[in-house]
């Protein structure tokens, strides 16, 4: 398997490139990567499986907390799913409010990302800027939902919180503020040079490529492919709203900051229209705790790419079945693609440009044999490598009743 | 960046007030609505546990311990403030404030108990 002049290096599960576990076995020669292998699953929580032991309303705040940057989207598209079973009709109000939240989400998020992206090759200063600049939308987070994070927003059939009037002036304000501090930042991105030169060309991911490794979210629009839940399938009040998808041809590192970027500017105007347009009205229908049998699947557009979630009710208080497939698990295919041939330097900025949520990709296998066994016992395999060396010639006993 | 425009940044953040706050001595920031500590009426409480049953976390306990006698015991340490028991009581017992300080050395002052008797006649 190794040849003699490939070099294998491990980066991960604990790494300072890395901000969460993960494992990348790199194979190398000199400075260019060969080959990549992830391995995922440091950060396995079991939450699915959680999910089937609580209630509807307890599996929404579990669900928020899958990620700390996309906790509405992922509270939105489970609470969606589930609305979808109960087939109850949500008042528009909370639509809005939904759709304002997801927004602001989204607007944090590419802040955030921004910041991240600034540290992997260098430049602090910019993660300095994105960061204190972030706060704003924080702060309106907080006001309007009661917490900075896990913002508990959504209820089944509605949301928890109405905006007032007051409210909307404040977002208003603040959006004129961060209107002029993203156009500065896309000022820096667009005649920076050392942020042109360090970021053209690195992590290339072609429009065939994204398609076939089913890239989604910016990573895949930065390749041309105008993939957009929001678009393609609104759910909440996007089908009212008039914005654009932003797509760009650059393929590459660079072209993912200027997707965001402009998709930062997209998001003030969603945010614009939502807070002028907003319809008067409840904010909550009831919905029954037991949710009538059914199954049905969620899409949304998280920051991060469409997020996917299956829900099967067997008419009980609690699911049958909750799947999760986060935007990072449909991404990291693609990562290997983007650093095949490349620079190990490269590698840092090439896994943060897909802003990955690594404990949102996280899963486990669990193998079954048909007669049902499915795990073997640690003494089992001991023994197994004990008698397999022992073949091939090479005998532990002897050190086995030392070490004993 | 041009050296012009460079200086421009040093000089203007030069005299820019900082962004951040002189925590703990500078608590000017305080946001009404927050979702922080629980605070409980205990005389409003029927013991109807229904804040008991919605609690994602488990943090909410409450005992039967004779009759219409109920012990409620609420762990804050469990609580992840997500305010739905306060949203599911009928009885508007349990209400969440914006009292967000709440480190302890002492577990036991992360709990909240209260007991509640109902009248015969209720
Ligand atoms: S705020 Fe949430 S977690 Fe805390 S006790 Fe109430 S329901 Fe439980
Ligand atoms: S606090 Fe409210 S919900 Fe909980 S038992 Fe008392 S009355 Fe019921």
């Amino acid at each position: 398997m190794h040849n003699s002049d490939e070099f294998r290096i491990p980066i991960g599960p604990q790494h300072p490139a890395l901000k969460e576990p993960e494992s990348f076995s790199i194979a190398l020669k000199g400075e260019k990567i060969l080959g990549v292998d992830i391995r995922l699953g440091y950060n396995h929580r079991g939450i699915e499986k959680a999910c089937e032991e609580r209630t509807y309303i307890q599996d929404m705040y579990l669900l928020e907390r899958i990620c700390g940057i996309c906790s509405h989207s992922h509270s939105t598209c489970f609470v969606q799913a589930v609305e979808e079973l109960a087939s109850v009709q949500v008042p528009k109000r909370a639509l809005y409010i939904r759709t304002l939240i997801a927004e602001f989400e989204r607007i944090h998020s590419h802040f955030l990302w921004l910041g991240v992206a600034g540290h992997e090759i260098g430049f602090d200063t910019l993660l300095m800027y994105t960061w204190r600049d972030r706060e704003i939308i924080m702060d309106i987070l907080a006001t309007l939902t009661g917490n900075r994070v896990n913002y508990g927003i959504n209820t089944i059939g509605g949301v928890r919180r109405d905006i007032t009037d007051d409210h909307k002036r404040q977002i208003l304000e603040a959006m004129e503020k961060l209107e002029e501090r993203i156009n500065y930042y896309i000022q820096i991105a667009t005649q920076e040079t050392t942020i042109i030169k360090r970021l053209s060309g690195v992590g290339m991911l072609t429009y065939e490529e994204a398609l076939k490794l089913d890239a989604v979210g910016p990573t895949a629009r930065a390749s041309g492919v105008a993939r957009d839940v929001r678009k393609d399938d609104p759910y909440a009040a996007y089908g009212e709203i008039v914005f654009n998808v932003i797509t760009d041809s650059h393929c590459d590192v660079y072209g993912r900051t200027v997707v965001r970027l402009k998709e930062l500017l997209e998001s003030l105007s969603i945010i614009r229209q939502l807070v002028n347009n907003i319809p008067e009205g409840p904010i909550s229908v009831r919905v029954p705790r037991k949710i009538p049998a059914g199954e049905a699947l969620s899409r949304y557009e998280a920051p991060r790419g469409e997020d996917v979630h299956y829900v099967r009710s067997n008419g009980t208080e609690k699911p049958d079945r909750v799947k999760v497939r986060a935007p990072t698990l449909a991404n990291i295919q693609a990562v290997k693609q983007m650093l095949k041939d490349r620079q190990l330097a490269d590698m840092p900025i090439v896994v943060a440009a897909i802003d990955p949520c690594f404990s949102c990709t996280d899963r486990m296998v669990a193998m079954k044999s048909e007669k049902g066994a499915s795990v073997i016992k640690w003494q089992e395999l001991r023994n197994y490598s004990i008698e397999w060396y022992k073949k091939h010639g090479v005998d532990f006993t002897e050190l086995n009743k030392k070490l004993a | 960046m041009k050296p012009g425009r460079m200086l421009y940044q040093v000089l203007s953040s030069l005299f820019k007030k900082t962004a951040t706050l002189d925590y703990p001595h500078d608590k000017s920031q305080k946001i009404k609505g927050f979702r922080g500590r629980l605070k409980a009426y205990p005389q409003r409480c029927i013991g109807c546990k229904m804040c008991m049953r919605d609690c994602p976390s488990q943090a909410i306990i409450i005992k039967e311990v004779g009759s219409k006698q109920f012990e409620a015991q609420i762990d804050l340490s469990k609580c992840i403030y997500c305010g739905q028991c306060a949203d599911v009581c009928p009885k508007m017992a349990l209400e969440i404030t914006d009292e967000f300080e709440l480190a302890q050395f002492d577990p036991e002052k992360l709990k909240i108990v209260f007991h509640v008797e109902l009248k015969k006649n209720t």
